[in-house]
């Protein structure tokens, strides 16, 4: 059975399937009919974006949806193993989309059904259909996914996104710089697996002096909640602010992106810039699952 | 005189060479032994290999697989001397497998194998020094960053 649990797991003819698929899928010349499918979304930590988006996309293909939000009054709540609460959804749906706040939930849950899981993020570690969408924009907006110069911004220490992304591109040789402040850098583990790749990367604390260069500046949220100690969040919560008057000097092509929702990292007089992408960037998170619900439950 | 032994040569038994200088301890807790279990230690005996070496010896026991693949985590050099009637039987170095199921804890306190009751499993990214990866949570590890599991 094929499940979507990491980004690792795909290879670049995979991802670039999908790409075509949900291209194929926004301008119509696709439309997969999952009519007699049912999706069941379990989301055990709260999510907004990432649930709505897979309810649409799922029913956009004339699917039905069963959910289940956060644990409040759930068997979870009542002790049941996380094995038997999906071993029970198994018996119910087609597939499984799980949102997870341990890390390797989504792998452990792939192990225990017998159909498809989609990873919707576990904990710090992966959110690949964040990054399928993220290259989806990408490649829209680039005509390219190769050879770009993409800067990662904000929380690059446990923000799973970015994490996701930079195994996402590893395939299209890119040149990244991670700007973050030292306290919330991008892990050594993942810099030494770059390393291992013979990926180009800069790993630096100021961003002006390279956003003329950029192709992509991908922003995201320093989340509060990845925080033990509140007073580490005050002291580094507004370190990067994006600001219209940064982005004077930039390429035609240059796109910000962001996987939402922001807080204050990019600044409103930003959004009416030809750069801001952000919101389209959301809705093509919607074409980018229906292709990945598509292809998985084609399986069965 | 030069070539004496520092401590003395067992009947039967299992020696642990070429340890890193001051993991027999930790080789010690691997193997478990018994109250009665005679064992000798060297800590920071000179090698002309590694400069300075420990050195394990435990009478009338040979080790498990699942001993040495531990004992491989943290001491990848080590060799493992079968001894029996005071001759060496066999003589191998300690050889980590590609994935190691159930042996260590992940020590990402959010990996989920830390919070279901389930087995843990290593992909081994690196053999000397060695490297590990979650096949759950993803992270890599340290092979004497991981506690092993007792049971």
């Amino acid at each position: 059975m094929e499940h979507l649990i990491s980004m690792r797991d795909l290879d670049t003819r995979r991802i670039n399937a999908l790409i075509k698929r949900a291209g194929d899928i926004e301008s119509g010349r696709e439309k997969p009919d999952m009519s007699n499918r049912v999706m069941g979304a379990l989301f055990f930590e709260p999510s907004t974006r990432t649930q709505l988006s897979f309810d649409t996309a799922m029913k956009r293909l004339g699917g039905k949806v069963i959910t289940m939000s956060g644990t409040k009054g759930t068997s979870v709540e009542k002790g049941e193993s996380l094995a038997d609460t999906v071993k029970i959804i198994n018996q119910y749906a087609d597939i499984i989309v799980v949102r997870h706040y341990n890390e390797g939930a989504a792998r452990y849950i792939s192990e225990q059904v017998d159909i498809p899981v989609v990873n919707a993020g576990d904990g710090a570690n992966q959110h690949p259909t964040q990054s399928l969408l993220d290259l989806y924009s990408i490649q829209k907006t680039q005509n390219t996914l190769n050879n770009l110069r993409i800067a990662l911004v904000g929380d690059l220490k446990y923000g799973r996104t970015v994490h996701s992304l930079v195994y996402a591109l590893a395939g299209y040789n890119p040149v990244f710089y991670f700007v973050a402040p030292e306290a919330l850098a991008m892990p050594q583990y993942i810099l030494d697996d770059l390393d291992n790749m013979g990926m180009t990367y800069e790993v630096r604390e100021t961003l002006e002096e390279i956003i003329p260069q950029l192709d992509i500046m991908y922003v995201t949220r320093i989340q509060r909640e990845r925080f033990a100690d509140p007073e580490e969040y005050e002291k580094v919560k507004n370190a990067f602010i994006i600001r219209a008057a940064h982005l004077t000097e930039v390429k035609e092509n240059f796109r910000i992106l962001h996987p939402l929702p922001r807080v204050n990292e990019i600044h409103t007089d930003v959004d009416t810039l030809p750069g801001a992408y952000y919101f389209q960037q959301a809705g093509n998170g919607v074409y980018m699952r229906q292709a990945i619900l598509t292809t998985l439950l084609e399986q069965l | 005189m030069d070539k004496k032994l520092k401590v003395d040569p067992i009947r039967e038994g299992t020696v642990i060479d070429h340890i890193p200088a001051n993991k027999a301890l930790q080789v010690l807790s691997i193997i478990k032994a018994a109250q009665d279990d005679v064992v000798t230690v060297g800590i920071n005996f000179a090698s002309h290999k590694f400069g300075r070496k420990d050195i394990v010896k435990i009478e009338g026991r040979e080790l498990s697989q699942k001993d040495i693949n531990s004992i491989a985590l943290i001491a990848p050099d080590a060799t493992v001397i079968i001894i029996r009637d005071f001759q060496v039987i066999n003589k191998y170095p300690v050889q980590i497998p590609d994935t190691l199921n159930g042996l260590a804890r992940c020590a990402n306190p959010r990996c989920i194998t830390n919070h279901e009751e389930m087995m843990t499993r290593f992909r081994v990214q690196q053999k000397n020094p060695v490297r590990l990866r979650c096949h759950y949570c993803e992270r890599v590890f340290d092979g004497d960053e991981l506690e092993l599991v007792t049971a």
